[in-house]
């Protein structure tokens, strides 16, 4: 652990006497060494308990959580005793950063462990290594590259939900009355949960016999509204529900970068003799475009993510036309209890989503707005 | 003379014209929102005034009440929330209470976690030069917002396997972990950013005043830091209250979330539509007064960064 800051406050501590601070130096490192070791010494035990070395141990593992949160303060009051006025500033960083581990690093770590085991919960035998049998029974499956090939129309489908939101947002950026209560009204979509608009919209509205966006349709001259029966519409009804919920985000943040435009450059476009939609391409676009881009970036993440509603209204069907990879993995574990294998196919699909992340990332670095 | 009045004419008409353009674009303009504002609102309304319906009302898509359907409390008595069945005891209800109290719990248990541990990381990133190995400030800044991208069926398995280790399966406690997980990136942005607006030389004229490092934090700045932890905490608050996929794969009795219950019902063969509605109704309620009465704030906490 190896946390220094640079001194930036003029030093207004004062420093203590050399001998004290060499024992309180000392007695710091012992502190840790002494908790490490006693966690060490924990973990040793319960593994020897579990794999049934030793009787002495205990019924759960829940005491390695109480050593490790233990530990961490240990560490922490180590910091501060062996680096005194640097160690509390480290002291901020820390918590979230011992967090961050033991959830994330830990876990994901793991997860490229049980992806190498055949271990379905629900047979008999328990977990046993196979190696990369999972990764070649993924390049097998087809319902898997069905969803991945569904993703890459997911994630397309982020550039008609950027238009209507910019759409929106040059709205509600015009002279309008109400444009509080509409600001709001626009904003109450993002605010409903993807499994309440799953049964509201997918299973309601469009209900195929009397719903009203049936009913609409019908009335349209669609003789045969079923909006999840067809693979092409059945994707389309699915992604509609998700634009539904995720256009305020892009909305209030390209509303945002509208809002700080400097009017100065709209008016000399206008004073050049620009119309509006002149000015729009020429103008506003290209101002909005690291705004934009970044937006964008967000919502392809959050887009990668997308299950609930698909779990909720079509469980993937009709054949898997509208599976998102976290749908397909989400069936593979509660129909099969397949963890080995449903593990490989996402430790696969992060992989894939880090590189993709990357290549956008480095395509598009020099025009997005500066995060950092 | 009359080449003047007609260029005057000429003039009247074109600024006629351009006054007619410019009601026919304010035209436009207001149909456009009103149809979206349609678009917005019909779903909320439908479910809400379904609710209210019994089976003819609902198969016959009526729409309007008193004058299309007579409005009925049956869908809130199905879970035992109408007037006079409030008083009663229900099954319904108490499961339906249970859940409730399972979101709140386990949504704002895991946005304050994430506030603490958040706006802890942002100040230190916002105020000191850490380096950790070869990681510097911009590192460990993109270390926390990396996990951003890490979709939950990633995580999900193998918390599935190690909850059940830990004996945390079913608690609200284990969600709250993993939901703190997925919202300190959020946090520690908006916190960042936060803080960053705060002039450096408060922190200064505090160490003057004799305050230590935490001190200062806890007694200057963490005051003024108000408004964005209010805005990171409703933000945090909305993104827990919604998440289904965790609390899906990882609670199965005790520490089942709204979301799980909605889910559930909608899964069951004949659902009964009003009741449905009203479950829905109530599951959405507190994040549309949240978004009503709150909006400032979430617009706030999504806009950190964007149009600087």
């Amino acid at each position: 652990m190896q946390i220094s800051a640079a001194v930036a406050d003029g030093g207004h501590h004062k420093p203590a006497p050399r001998p004290n601070l060499a024992r309180r130096k000392v007695a710091g490192r012992a502190l840790v060494a002494i908790a490490s070791l006693g966690g060490l010494f924990v973990l040793l035990v319960q593994i020897l308990h579990t794999t049934g070395t030793i009787r002495a141990g205990f019924t759960d593992w829940r005491p390695i959580l109480y050593a490790y949160l233990l530990w961490s303060i240990a560490l922490g009051v180590g910091q501060v005793m062996i680096r005194g006025e640097r160690g509390l500033r480290a002291l901020f960083l820390l918590p979230a950063v011992l967090f961050t581990i033991a959830v994330v690093i830990f876990p994901t770590l793991f997860g490229f462990y049980i992806a190498s085991l055949d271990w379905n919960l629900s047979s008999l035998e328990g977990p046993h290594f196979n190696g990369l049998d999972n990764l070649i029974a993924l390049f097998n499956d087809t319902y898997y590259w069905n969803a991945l090939g569904n993703m890459l129309f997911y994630t397309l489908a982020v550039l008609a939900e950027y238009a209507i939101a910019f759409g929106l947002a040059l709205l509600l950026n015009t002279d309008i009355r109400a444009r509080k209560f509409f600001r709001v009204v626009f904003l109450l979509p993002l605010m409903l949960s993807p499994v309440a608009v799953s049964w509201m919209i997918g299973k309601s509205l469009m209900e195929y016999r009397f719903g009203p966006a049936a009913t609409l349709a019908r009335s349209l001259g669609w003789d045969n509204p079923a909006f999840f029966a067809h693979p092409w519409i059945a994707r389309g009804s699915i992604d509609a529900m998700d634009a539904w919920v995720s256009i305020p985000f892009i909305m209030i943040i390209l509303l945002a970068g509208l809002q700080a435009l400097p009017k100065e450059v709209l008016e000399a476009a206008k004073v050049d003799g620009a119309n509006g939609w002149q000015s729009f391409w020429h103008v506003t676009f290209p101002i909005m475009l690291p705004v934009s881009i970044t937006v964008l970036i967000i919502r392809i993440i959050f887009k990668l993510k997308l299950a609930d509603i698909v779990i909720n209204v079509t469980a993937g069907g009709p054949g898997g036309a509208t599976d998102t990879v976290s749908s397909f993995i989400y069936r593979v574990y509660r129909d099969r209890s397949n963890v080995g294998y449903g593990t490989g196919l996402a430790i696969f699909y992060l992989l894939l989503i880090i590189v993709f992340l990357s290549v956008l990332l480095r395509l598009t670095s020099r025009r997005m707005q500066k995060v950092a | 003379m009359s080449t003047l009045t007609s260029a005057s004419a000429t003039v009247r008409k074109r600024r006629g014209s351009r006054r007619a353009k410019h009601i026919v674009g304010r035209m436009l303009i207001y149909g456009a929102l009103l149809f979206w504002a349609f678009v917005c609102l019909f779903p909320i309304y439908w479910t809400v005034s379904t609710s209210f319906k019994s089976a003819v009302d609902v198969t016959q898509g009526h729409l309007i009440p008193w004058l299309d359907f007579q409005p009925d409390w049956k869908g809130w008595r199905s879970i035992g929330l109408s007037p006079d069945s409030i008083l009663r005891t229900s099954n319904p209800r108490d499961e339906f209470m249970s859940r409730f109290e399972n979101s709140v719990i386990t949504s704002v248990g895991a946005s304050l976690l994430a506030l603490v541990l958040g706006s802890l990381a942002a100040y230190g990133l916002s105020r000191f030069r850490y380096k950790f190995a070869w990681m510097r400030n911009d590192d460990i800044l993109f270390f926390f917002m990396s996990q951003l991208i890490l979709p939950p069926v990633v995580l999900a398995l193998p918390f599935l396997v190690l909850y059940k280790a830990l004996a945390l399966l079913d608690t609200r406690f284990g969600l709250i972990l993993l939901y703190t997980l997925t919202v300190l990136p959020i946090v520690i942005w908006i916190m960042r950013d936060q803080f960053n607006s705060i002039p450096i030389e408060l922190d200064e004229a505090a160490f003057v005043d004799g305050l230590s490092v935490w001190g200062a934090f806890l007694r200057i700045i963490l005051p003024l830091a108000v408004p964005g932890m209010a805005a990171a905490f409703i933000l945090s608050l909305v993104l827990c209250w919604n998440e289904y996929f965790f609390a899906a794969l990882l609670t199965s009795t005790d520490a089942k979330t709204l979301p799980v219950m909605v889910a559930s019902q909608t899964g069951s063969q004949g659902i009964n539509w009003w009741s449905m509605a009203a479950l829905s109704t109530a599951a959405i309620a507190p994040l549309v007064l949240v978004g009503i009465f709150l909006e400032r704030y979430i617009v706030s906490g999504l806009t950190t960064g964007a149009g600087k």
